[in-house]
C-alpha cells in the first residue's frame, strides 16, 4: 500500500448558507495514482475539486462539516493562495485561458507558486508533452482551438510543479481522436512526473481506462467506490455510466421488452 | 501657418499629459474594473507632495520628486489595504461609491492642510529643454514631460510585457478565476495596481503643478477629463490612454485658438458623448474575443 496523499472526512460543503451541495462526502487518494470522479451533471463533483483546492471561497461556499487532510494537514476552507502553494493545482472546467495573453505568458502565470518565478526549463518540459503548443508560443490565446487551449491548461499547471493535480472534466466538447491523445497525456504526466491526478469526468470509459480508483457520486454523495478494473466489471457501472447492458453486448433499441434497471444504491 | 503649429504643439504636449495621468485610471480599471473616481484627487495629492517637500522640507528637487512619487506609490498601497480590500467580492457599485467618497475626504484633507490657494514650485528646469524654432517656443516643461511619460511609458511597457508580476496583473485582468486556481495572489495584484496607478497620477500632477500651479480645484477638474479621455482610447488599452489624450489634447487647444477660449473646456464631453453613441468600447477598447 502506498501512503494516502489527500484524505476527505465526511465533508459537507454549503454554497450561501443555505445551498447544501456535499452532504458526507469522504474519499482517499493515494500517492502516485490516478483516482476518478464519476457521476451525473449535479452530482457535486467540481465542487468536491473545489473544496479540495479553496475554490469554493470566492464563490461563496464553505466546508461547513468534515475536515480535508493533505498529506495529514487540515486544508478546508484554507485561501487557495495557501492551498496552491501546498503543491495542489486544479485545472479549471472549460478551459479558462487568459485570452489577452500569449501561449507563453499563460504558461508562465503557472509558475506564480514557485519562488524566483524560474521558467525556462519547465516551458522545455511542457512543450515536450503539447508539441502543438510551441508553434504557438507568440498567438494569443484567445484564438487557439478547443484542443490547443487544453493543452495550453494543463501545461500552465503544470509549470507549478504539483504534487496532485485536478482535472475537471479535460474531455468537455473536444473530437474523440483529441480526447485519446489528451488522455494518453495525463496518463504519461503521472508516471513520468509520479503526479497524483484527480480527475472529473463524463466520459467514465475513457476515466476508467487510465485510472486506478474510481468513485461514483450522485446528489453530493458517493454511491460506489472500487479499483477501476472493479468497476468496470460492475454491471451498474456498465448500465449507467459506460452505455452497456448488463450481460455485456451494446444496448440495443430494437429489444422489444426493454426494462430500465434500478440504480441499486438508491 | 506659425499660429497652427504653435497650437499644435501646445495641443500635443497638452494632450500627452492628460494621456499620461488616464494611464493610472486604466490600469486600475483592467485589474479590478474599478471605476475610480478619486483619481483627479491623487493627481492633486502628488502635485502637494512635491510641493511639501520642494519648497517647505527644501529637499534637492530629484531627490524631492523620486521621494514625492515613492509616497503616492505607499499612499495606494494604503488605500488598497484600508479601504478596498475589505469590499472585495461586494458589487462593484458599492465599490465605485467608495472612490467618490475617498474624493470628498482627500479633497477636505488637501484644503485642511493647504487651503484653497494656488501655489508655485521654484524654478528648476534648465533652460535647455526649450525649443525655439522660429516662432515656436516649446516651454521648458513640455519637454520634460515628454521625457519623462516617454520613460515611464517605456518601462510599464516592459514592466507589463516581461516582468511575472506584470504577466500576473494582466492574468487577472483577463481571468480572475483562472489565475486564482494558479495561487496567483490577487490581493496583491489588486494593491499593486493602486500604488502604480497613484504613482503614474502622482507623478502627472507633479508636472501638471509646473504648468498650471498647483490647485486643488484645478488638479482635480483635469482628473474628471480623464473621463473623456479614457472613453475615446478605450476603458482598458494603455496604448490608448495615451492616444486618447493627445487627441483630447489637440481638439480643446484647437477649438480655443480657432473657434472660442469659452468652448474649450466643453468639446471633451461632447466627443465623450458622440464616442459613446458611435463607438461604445473606445478606438481601441477591447471587444471579448470570439472563438468562431
Amino acid at each position: 500500500m502506498d501512503a494516502i496523499l489527500l484524505q476527505l472526512n465526511n465533508i459537507s460543503v454549503v454554497y450561501s448558507d443555505v445551498i447544501q451541495v456535499l452532504k458526507g462526502v469522504s474519499l482517499a487518494v493515494e500517492k502516485n495514482h490516478i483516482v476518478s470522479l464519476l457521476g451525473s451533471n449535479g452530482a457535486g463533483k467540481t465542487t468536491t475539486l473545489k473544496a479540495v483546492s479553496g475554490l469554493l471561497k470566492p464563490e461563496n461556499g464553505r466546508v461547513t462539516d468534515g475536515t480535508i487532510l493533505y498529506r495529514d494537514s487540515e486544508i478546508q476552507n484554507r485561501a487557495p493562495e495557501t492551498i496552491t502553494r501546498h503543491g495542489i493545482i486544479q485545472v479549471l472546467e472549460g478551459r479558462q485561458p487568459f485570452k489577452y495573453l500569449t501561449i507563453e505568458e499563460n504558461l508562465r502565470v503557472g509558475t506564480a507558486t514557485r519562488w524566483g518565478k524560474p521558467y525556462r526549463e519547465d516551458l522545455e518540459k511542457v512543450y515536450h508533452y503539447f508539441p502543438a503548443l510551441e508553434k504557438r508560443r507568440r498567438g494569443l490565446a484567445g484564438y487557439c482551438s478547443g484542443g490547443e487551449l487544453q493543452m495550453l491548461v494543463m501545461g500552465r499547471a503544470l509549470m507549478a510543479h504539483p504534487e496532485l493535480l485536478l482535472l475537471d472534466e479535460p474531455s468537455l466538447g473536444l473530437a474523440p481522436l483529441v480526447v485519446l491523445e489528451i488522455f494518453r497525456i495525463i496518463r504519461r504526466i503521472n508516471e513520468e512526473e509520479g503526479t497524483t491526478i484527480i480527475l472529473v469526468e463524463q466520459n467514465a470509459r475513457m476515466a476508467l481506462q487510465i485510472a486506478h480508483y474510481g468513485y461514483v457520486m450522485e446528489n453530493g454523495k458517493i454511491v460506489m467506490e472500487g479499483t477501476a478494473d472493479s468497476l468496470r466489471e460492475n454491471p451498474d457501472i456498465r448500465e449507467f455510466y459506460l452505455g452497456m447492458s448488463a450481460a455485456g453486448a451494446a444496448k440495443s433499441y430494437t429489444d422489444v421488452k426493454s426494462y430500465r434497471r434500478r440504480k441499486r444504491w438508491l | 501657418m506659425d499660429f497652427f503649429l504653435q497650437l499644435l504643439v501646445g495641443g500635443l504636449s497638452v494632450g500627452f499629459l492628460y494621456g499620461l495621468s488616464a494611464m493610472g485610471f486604466v490600469m486600475i480599471f483592467k485589474s479590478s474594473s474599478i471605476l475610480n473616481f478619486a483619481h483627479g484627487e491623487l493627481l492633486a495629492i502628488g502635485a502637494y507632495f512635491f510641493l511639501a517637500l520642494a519648497t517647505w522640507a527644501k529637499l534637492p528637487i530629484p531627490f524631492a520628486f523620486l521621494l514625492a512619487l515613492g509616497g503616492c506609490f505607499v499612499l495606494g498601497l494604503l488605500v488598497e489595504r484600508i479601504f478596498l480590500r475589505p469590499l472585495i467580492g461586494e458589487p462593484l457599485i458599492f465599490v465605485i461609491m467608495l472612490t467618490v467618497g475617498l474624493a470628498a475626504m482627500f479633497k477636505g484633507l488637501i484644503l485642511l492642510i493647504w487651503g484653497g490657494n494656488l501655489y508655485t514650485y521654484p524654478e528648476f528646469l534648465p533652460k535647455i529643454l526649450e525649443i525655439r524654432w522660429g516662432l515656436i517656443r516649446i516651454p521648458p516643461v513640455y519637454g520634460a514631460a515628454l521625457i519623462i511619460g516617454a520613460l515611464f511609458l517605456l518601462l510599464f511597457g516592459l514592466f507589463f510585457k516581461f516582468s511575472s508580476q506584470g504577466i500576473y496583473m494582466r492574468s487577472v485582468a483577463d481571468n480572475q478565476r483562472a489565475a486564482l486556481s494558479l495561487g496567483v495572489n490577487v490581493k496583491r495584484v489588486f494593491a499593486l495596481s493602486w500604488a502604480i496607478a497613484a504613482l503614474v497620477a502622482g507623478m502627472s500632477g507633479i508636472v501638471l503643478g509646473i504648468i498650471n500651479g498647483v490647485n486643488v480645484h484645478n488638479l482635480s477638474a483635469i482628473g474628471l477629463k480623464v473621463f473623456p479621455v479614457v472613453i475615446l482610447g478605450g476603458l482598458d488599452s494603455i496604448g490608448g490612454a495615451i492616444i486618447g489624450g493627445i487627441i483630447i489634447g489637440l481638439l480643446e487647444t484647437f477649438t480655443g485658438g480657432y473657434i472660442s477660449p469659452s468652448l474649450r473646456d466643453v468639446v471633451p464631453y461632447i466627443v465623450l458623448v458622440l464616442i459613446l453613441l458611435i463607438k461604445p468600447y473606445g478606438l481601441f477598447g477591447l471587444k471579448e474575443i470570439e472563438r468562431v
